[in-house]
């Protein structure tokens, strides 16, 4: 990423226009040409060093069901859980993290229902409890990554 | 075609925008709409929050924040929603959240998620919280991420 690329991240993590001309539009801001401004956004994509560019869905507005769980799992028990967990598509996230509650994964379902469902599915197939901590309120979601 | 025109521009534009100098007409092309549908109905989610904003996400490994923690707070009910807002405006603070307790191992009630390019800055940015709570803070703890084990992209439609 050089000098440029960091302009562009910093500008578009604030927002990108929607209007016919959104490049155009977006370009002129910066100084820059519109093909200019859509090439160093692939190579960025294609680099790994932006993860997306378009929409942010707001998961909760979008009538999905999500709930973050957490596990206490034995060290010696951890990659057959970690296996059995990952494989549910419903799984979208899973992070060993340094606690006695070590498995920390997101559940996602179109149906409230079924993140019931995953949930005992996992517990009896791995043979630990899993505990539930659904967002009762959201304070900020942003990132505010200065490059 | 039983969807409505909110789920297929979602399922079109999920995994970013057309790399073209008008995206949305691009969009509308595929969809078999106008680009004044497709303006429209964006801005329409823009406005009711189902879009939180339309930009670029930086992969925040591969630009050097490579560290992790989730701090939890132990705050009095009747004030983690002026606190909550207080923690998630600072800068370290990615996402901030209430959750439930599950007492007696888990007294935490407030979620923040602090990044960091190394462990210290981490640190640093949960002393910052802590710093702001106070004595409103009856305990915390953090969890450092030690592997991711599974990450993709939520999905929707």
């Amino acid at each position: 990423m050089d000098e440029t690329d960091r302009r562009i991240v910093n500008a578009l993590q604030d927002g990108f226009p929607v209007c016919e001309h959104a490049f155009a539009q977006a370009a002129a801001g910066l100084g820059l040409a519109k093909e200019d401004l859509i090439q160093r956004i692939a190579r960025m994509l294609e680099a790994g060093e932006l993860t997306r560019f378009g929409p942010m869905y707001n998961a909760d507005r979008m009538g999905g069901a999500f709930t973050l769980c957490a596990m206490a799992v034995p060290a010696d028990d951890f990659e057959r859980v970690a296996a059995i967990v990952n494989a549910y598509p419903e799984v979208a996230h899973n992070y060993e993290r340094e606690h006695s509650l070590n498995m920390w994964f997101v559940l996602a379902a179109a149906k409230p229902g079924r993140i019931a469902e995953v949930v005992r599915d996992i517990e009896r197939r791995a043979g630990w409890t899993v505990l539930q901590f659904p967002k009762l309120d959201e304070y900020f979601v942003e990132l505010k990554f200065a490059l | 075609m039983s969807d409505s025109l909110d789920q297929r521009i979602v399922r079109a534009t999920q995994a970013g925008l057309p790399l073209v100098p008008e995206p949305y007409r691009k969009v509308a092309e595929d969809l078999g709409v106008t680009q004044q549908d497709v303006l429209q109905c964006i801005n329409r989610m823009v406005e009711d929050g189902r879009i939180r904003r339309i930009g670029a996400v930086p992969n925040h490994y591969a630009i050097g924040y490579v560290a992790n923690g989730m701090s939890v707070w132990d705050v009095d009910d009747a004030q983690v929603t002026a606190l909550g807002r207080a923690v998630g405006a600072l800068n370290c603070v990615s996402h901030c959240y209430r959750r439930p307790r599950h007492p007696p191992e888990w007294p935490y009630n407030l979620f923040a998620m602090v990044h960091g390019r190394d462990r210290a800055e981490v640190v640093a940015g949960v002393a910052q919280v802590a710093a702001l709570l106070g004595n409103a803070s009856r305990g915390h703890d953090v969890l450092y991420s030690k592997r991711i084990l599974k990450k993709t992209g939520l999905r929707f439609g």
